[in-house]
């Protein structure tokens, strides 16, 4: 020390500041690094389905303590625990693939009852009221059924058939006169098991996914009025606009509600 | 100094006591290690499950559950209350630990230990420098950092990157590119700092430390008086620091090691020719002499014996 006149609880005090400073600055910077480990690891691949009972990933992060507890008591060895670098999830918490193990949906859950931590939420005792995601016709384009074939496989394996999975009939535009029997997900009814999305028929990818709620879901609407659900009038006194009619004229501002047109089209089921 | 410093260490207790008295701590160690981590693979490779889950937390004979309590601390600082199950494991496994000495987990169980053994032994036989020594208080500093982290991230932080877990879950659930956690913590004790993770870094073991400070199982050096100062004690001991205050102390001081660093290994009882140390309780007031010997002596080639 340059200083000739420092006292020696001086330098002691100077030297307890200077060792406190470091280990503070050292955890600082380790703290960081592991604060941005921590942010990655939150990114849940879109893939990886958190087993039955989950809490929102955030919340379970700080409950799971990937003791592999659930994964042992799945009878179907449908969970496993994330590897390091091999799957996106969280290093060790459990997730499962649908297009390759899907959750069968044990009455019993027993995942649920292995858990110690509540990481998967032991309220859950139905299994019908799991949310684990949804599931989605991701393809329209590539389903059998949307092609206009019977493939209905997705439908027939759903464990809550016909409120999870319905088929919604509607006309074959294509052929002209058969049907199109359309998978059509209700997401209140559905568990997001995965079993459409394993047995989906189509080679590689499956034409219908399970998601994670906060891709395949949005928002409600309530700043919308259903009108056909509740039929007081939006404001006080009713106001009747001019009605206008397809067809063109439609947009002439000169004539509203538009006018007969010169040429008449083929009639449609004559109506209108 | 006495001239058996030049020894390899423990060789005069090899000579002296026999291969077995002066290894047999450490074979006792191995085997522990050993023991434990077989306990959790008798399941997934024999399809026996006595055990099952990992060092985080566990399910034996169906019904004691067993968790980590610093798992459990950062897991409530996060802001998850765990059910009673993990609490109670929890529990069982601080109390137990409270007893017999906290970092008895980290040399008798922790599969990370035979790692940085192997290192230190390395570095030991290539002579290479101690490189980086932080401070003893570090691991307090990292300790107070993860749980921190876990209350500002909501998460139970130190488990992203652990390699106590990662290399154990490892094991028994699938390794991914874990032992890359392994290596490295290896690669760091050899080449940039001597006993580094395990003996200043870890928060693991800060947090058992804590746990263990008023243990009851102790090390006492109450031979003292017959040490010969080959050092071979300071040589193995993972926190070497922790010997001084006992082997160096006066009448009137206690033989006892009362360090919450000490991880009761035993190593130093193993390679310790005239029998110095051996395992006692905290109470333990049997009367320890010091070394008579006056500081301004040197003495060289005193205490030697035979």
């Amino acid at each position: 020390m340059s200083a000739p006149q420092t006292q020696p609880e001086n330098r002691a005090r100077r030297r307890f500041l200077q060792d406190a400073a470091r280990g503070t600055a050292g955890c600082a910077v380790a703290g960081m690094g592991l604060v941005w480990l921590v942010q990655d690891a939150r990114a849940l691949p879109q893939r990886a389905i958190r087993p039955p009972g989950a809490l929102p990933e955030n919340d379970f992060l700080a409950a799971c303590i990937r003791c592999g507890l659930c994964v042992r008591d799945c009878p179907y060895d449908t969970l496993v625990l994330a590897e390091l670098g091999v799957d996106g999830a969280a290093t060790g918490t459990p997730f499962f693939t649908a297009r390759d193990v899907p959750c069968e949906m044990c009455d019993d859950i027993p995942c649920v009852v292995a858990c110690p931590t509540g990481a998967l939420d032991h309220d859950l005792t139905n299994i019908d009221d799991a949310r684990m995601g949804v599931a989605v016709l991701i393809d329209q384009e590539n389903c059998l059924n949307a092609l206009g074939l019977r493939c209905d496989v997705c439908y027939r394996v759903c464990p809550v058939i016909d409120e999870a999975i319905t088929l919604e009939r509607s006309h074959n535009e294509r052929s002209g006169h058969h049907a199109i029997f359309m998978p059509t997900v209700h997401a209140d009814a559905c568990t997001g098991c995965g079993k459409c999305e394993k047995s989906c028929v189509l080679p590689d990818e499956s034409a219908i996914k399970v998601l994670p709620f906060r891709t395949a879901r949005a928002e409600a609407a309530d700043h919308y009025k259903r009108g056909w659900e509740e039929n007081t009038p939006l404001v006080d006194e009713l106001i009747d606009l001019p009605d206008r009619l397809p067809g063109p004229g439609t947009d002439n501002l000169a004539a509203p509600g538009g006018f007969e047109p010169a040429f008449q089209l083929p009639t449609l089921g004559g109506s209108n | 100094m006495s001239d058996t410093i030049h020894l390899p260490v423990g060789r005069e207790a090899v000579l002296e006591n026999g291969w077995w008295h002066a290894h047999r701590f450490l074979i006792l160690r191995r085997i522990s290690q050993t023991f434990f981590l077989s306990l959790f693979l008798l399941g997934p490779w024999f399809g026996i499950w006595w055990v099952k889950g990992n060092l985080s937390g566990s399910l034996t004979f169906d019904i004691l559950p067993l968790t980590d309590p610093f798992i459990a601390v950062q897991s409530v600082v996060a802001g998850h209350w765990p059910e009673l199950t993990a609490l109670i494991g929890a529990l069982v496994i601080g109390v137990a630990y409270a007893l017999i000495g906290g970092r008895v987990y980290c040399s008798w169980v922790c599969p990370i230990n035979p790692v940085t053994d192997a290192a230190s032994w390395l570095h030991r036989k290539l002579d290479l420098p101690k490189g980086w020594q932080p401070k003893r208080g570090t691991r307090l500093f990292m300790l107070a950092m993860v749980l921190v982290v876990s209350v500002l991230t909501g998460t139970i932080a130190w488990e992203v990157v652990n390699p106590i877990s990662m290399l154990h879950r490892g094991l028994i659930f699938g390794m991914g590119f874990a032992w890359t956690f392994v290596i490295g913590v290896f690669l760091f004790d050899l080449l940039l700092a001597r006993r580094g993770w395990c003996g200043h870094l870890c928060p693991v073991g800060a947090f058992y430390g804590l746990l263990g400070q008023k243990s009851l199982l102790r090390v006492t050096a109450n031979n003292r008086a017959d040490c010969d100062d080959c050092m071979d004690c300071f040589a193995v001991c993972p926190e070497m620091h922790v010997i001084t205050p006992a082997l160096r102390g006066q009448d009137s001081d206690t033989p006892l090691i009362l360090s919450a660093d000490c991880t009761n290994c035993g190593r130093c009882i193993d390679v310790c020719a005239p029998k110095v140390f051996q395992f006692t309780h905290r109470f333990d007031d049997t009367p320890a002499p010091g070394r008579v010997r006056t500081r301004s002596n040197p003495a060289p080639k005193v205490g030697k014996a035979a």
